[in-house]
């Protein structure tokens, strides 16, 4: 088992003819993932990858023809909340916005839509999510995996490699690997990813990469320590980061009066009983001593 | 992108919030012709974008022309938090009853836009949770209906707003959201909100925020950005399209991806060292880009060593490896750097670097503590 994607998967991809979209949708057929659409308007009835896929000019058509069920978004920020849209209006249930750079009140708006109409979404900013040896949709290296007992989540992308690496090093393997993305709004929370994780027997133990601003870690902490009896083991980015300034991602800043440190999450983190590592490399350990194979 | 107090009040008096807007000077001179103009008491406010700068000293009464040039005189020069005063807003002074806080904030918790609103206006809002959390008002607005009138009014009754003045709060309250809206803000506050001795209400500080993302939409907003109030080094990297911090310490860091550009600092920390700054040179960074970071880092004559951490995804590391060593050539000032590159395409990028005798590491931790060491030699 895993969660969200699997061999099941029937992936569309929008924006797959562009320069993004293709390099790592021919990594995602590498690495098995069935891709059975792309979305490009004005292309439609061409194909791509090397004839491998076939490219159509809305979704709608799309899932008419193919059967899709999920779909990644690579369009740049200007046009990615309409793609969110169509994705949704064509009613694909799980959809993964990679883009980076989407205006805010244009994610309240979105995220609002796609939840009333029953799509899960992913991101946006994102690096997509891998359930190991099944499926992997986004941006996340394939051979940085191991099929193994944890899942893990993250805000990151490539703080998320680097986790994975560790892990996969040490012989320890995941479940599914989700990157929920590091803006402000975003369709999938930590608790959201906990749950599935919490719910699916095939996870034993769960990684949780967080990093500085909003309250996101605190509040799945409280939901860990009321939920989640699976070890856990923890890393918070941005120790060292100066208040008051946006690091990188849009939603990773602690304000001014001290609120969303790094301190503030481990505490509450160490508070649910989690095991909060110094070094991305420590998790491994952590989780060993936690009682993980 | 933090707007200063004049630009906020521009955006919101095209909004119709009632406000006294005043005038900007950059010298004395300019500071008495804007009071001669305005004809009567004014205040003289620093215009920066830290805050407590009533505390610092950067907001002075003046009766006369004369005595705004002699405050003015003070302000200008005056270093608030690190940022030296270069701009003052000579606004018409009024006479205080009453007041209010009034904010919109994108609040990622309730995953809406937000008012919060209090009757302890003129203090910080955070003060104020922390003191008195029960005299603040939190509304989550609807995300795709916005601000309603019958939200404003409840907003109004909950602050106190004398009954002749609730039509004119209505203007304020949907003035403030329609700002919001269209400048796509994180936040846009009024504090504070007046009451004046003779029944006016106005918007007498402003304070606006941005969201980056939404800039490239908004040439007009993009404009208003305060260059005075940005490190150099910033300026050039925003332009680079480079994610870019100034911090204190000597190893300088170049990283793709937020997270793990952050985390590269921790563990230099934890190694013992200082990072000398925050750098993303995000996905699909290309040689031009590595370059221009190089040039950035490089300019801070603090830095004694570079850490560069790549892990590929997006990011391809053979053409980060080329970049780096090409980029390396054409630098002006030689230090110690140590490489560290895996993931998308890092077997062909392990020789460019072998050849190139850089320092290179497989592990972030072994990285950290070679870009340490690497830094006290140099040092």
């Amino acid at each position: 088992m895993s969660i969200l994607v699997n061999r099941e998967t029937r992936l569309l991809v929008q924006g797959l003819t562009g320069r993004e979209g293709g390099f790592h949708s021919d990594a995602m057929l590498e690495y098995g993932t069935n891709i059975v659409a792309g979305v490009t308007p004005g292309k439609g009835g061409q194909t791509a990858l090397d004839g491998r896929v076939p490219v159509y000019d809305t979704v709608a058509e799309a899932v008419d023809a193919t059967g899709a069920n999920t779909s990644c978004i690579f369009v740049p920020a200007a046009f990615a909340p309409d793609a969110m849209l169509e994705a949704s209006a064509a009613r694909i249930p799980l959809v993964i916005c990679i883009t980076e750079g989407v205006p805010a009140l244009d994610m309240l708006r979105v995220h609002h839509v796609l939840r009333a109409g029953g799509t899960r979404l992913i991101g946006p900013n994102c690096p997509g999510l891998t359930s190991v040896d099944e499926a992997k949709v986004g941006i996340i290296p394939g051979d940085i995996h191991l099929r193994g007992p944890v899942g893990l989540v993250s805000r990151s992308g490539t703080l998320t490699y680097e986790v994975v690496q560790a892990m996969t090093d040490a012989g320890m393997g995941q479940t599914t690997c989700v990157g929920i993305g590091g803006d402000p709004i975003i369709g999938t929370s930590f608790i959201d990813v906990l749950d599935m994780f919490n719910q699916d027997p095939e996870t034993e133990a769960i990684v949780m990469i967080g990093e500085i601003g909003g309250e996101e870690e605190e509040k799945a902490a409280a939901f860990c320590a009321r939920e989640v009896r699976k070890p856990m083991a923890a890393f918070i980015a941005g120790r060292t980061a100066p208040p008051g300034r946006r690091m990188g991602h849009a939603g990773a800043i602690i304000s001014t009066t001290g609120g969303g440190t790094a301190e503030s999450k481990r505490a509450a983190l160490e508070e649910a009983g989690i095991r909060v590592a110094d070094s991305p490399s420590h998790i491994p350990q952590l989780l060993r001593d936690a009682g993980v194979r | 992108m933090k707007l200063q107090e004049y630009r906020s009040k521009e955006i919101l008096a095209r909004h119709g919030v009632p406000l006294l807007a005043g005038q900007v000077a950059v010298s004395p001179e300019e500071a008495r012709a804007a009071a001669a103009d305005l004809d009567g008491p004014v205040v003289v406010k620093a215009q920066v974008l830290v805050g407590g700068r009533g505390k610092a000293g950067g907001v002075k009464l003046a009766a006369t022309p004369d005595e705004a040039a002699e405050r003015a005189r003070d302000i200008i020069g005056l270093d608030i938090k690190g940022t030296t005063v270069k701009t003052v807003l000579i606004a018409p002074a009024a006479d205080i009853a009453h007041e209010y806080y009034l904010g919109l904030i994108l609040d990622r918790g309730t995953q809406a836009i937000t008012v919060i609103a209090s009757a302890e206006g003129g203090v910080e809002i955070e003060e104020t949770a922390k003191t008195n959390p029960e005299a603040i008002l939190r509304l989550p607005l609807h995300p795709l209906l916005g601000l309603q009138d019958h939200e404003s009014r409840r907003i109004g009754f909950f602050l106190g707003i004398p009954a002749e003045l609730r039509k004119e709060f209505g203007t304020v309250m949907r003035g403030l959201y329609d700002a919001f809206v269209e400048s796509d803000a994180d936040l846009a506050e009024i504090n504070p909100l007046v009451v004046t001795d003779d029944g006016r209400l106005l918007a007498l500080d402003a304070k606006i925020v941005l969201d980056d993302s939404a800039l490239p939409r908004h040439p007009d907003l993009e404009a208003m950005r305060d260059l005075n109030e940005e490190e150099p080094s910033e300026i050039a990297a925003r332009e680079a399209g480079i994610s870019f911090i100034k911090l204190d310490g000597t190893i300088g860091c170049m990283v793709n991806g937020a997270g793990l550009a952050m985390t590269t600092m921790d563990l230099v920390k934890l190694a013992g060292g200082e990072p000398a700054n925050f750098l993303d040179i995000g996905g699909g960074a290309k040689q031009d880009k590595v370059t221009a970071a190089f040039k950035i880092i490089l300019d801070d004559a603090n830095v004694k060593a570079i850490l560069i951490n790549i892990f590929g995804g997006i990011t391809r590391g053979d053409e980060v490896a080329r970049g780096i060593v090409e980029a390396r050539a054409a630098l002006t000032r030689e230090v110690p750097m140590v490489v560290r590159i895996v993931g998308t395409n890092s077997d062909e990028a392990k020789p460019i670097l072998a050849e190139a005798n850089l320092i290179t590491a497989d592990s972030l931790d072994d990285a950290a503590a070679k870009a340490v060491a690497a830094a006290g030699g140099a040092g």
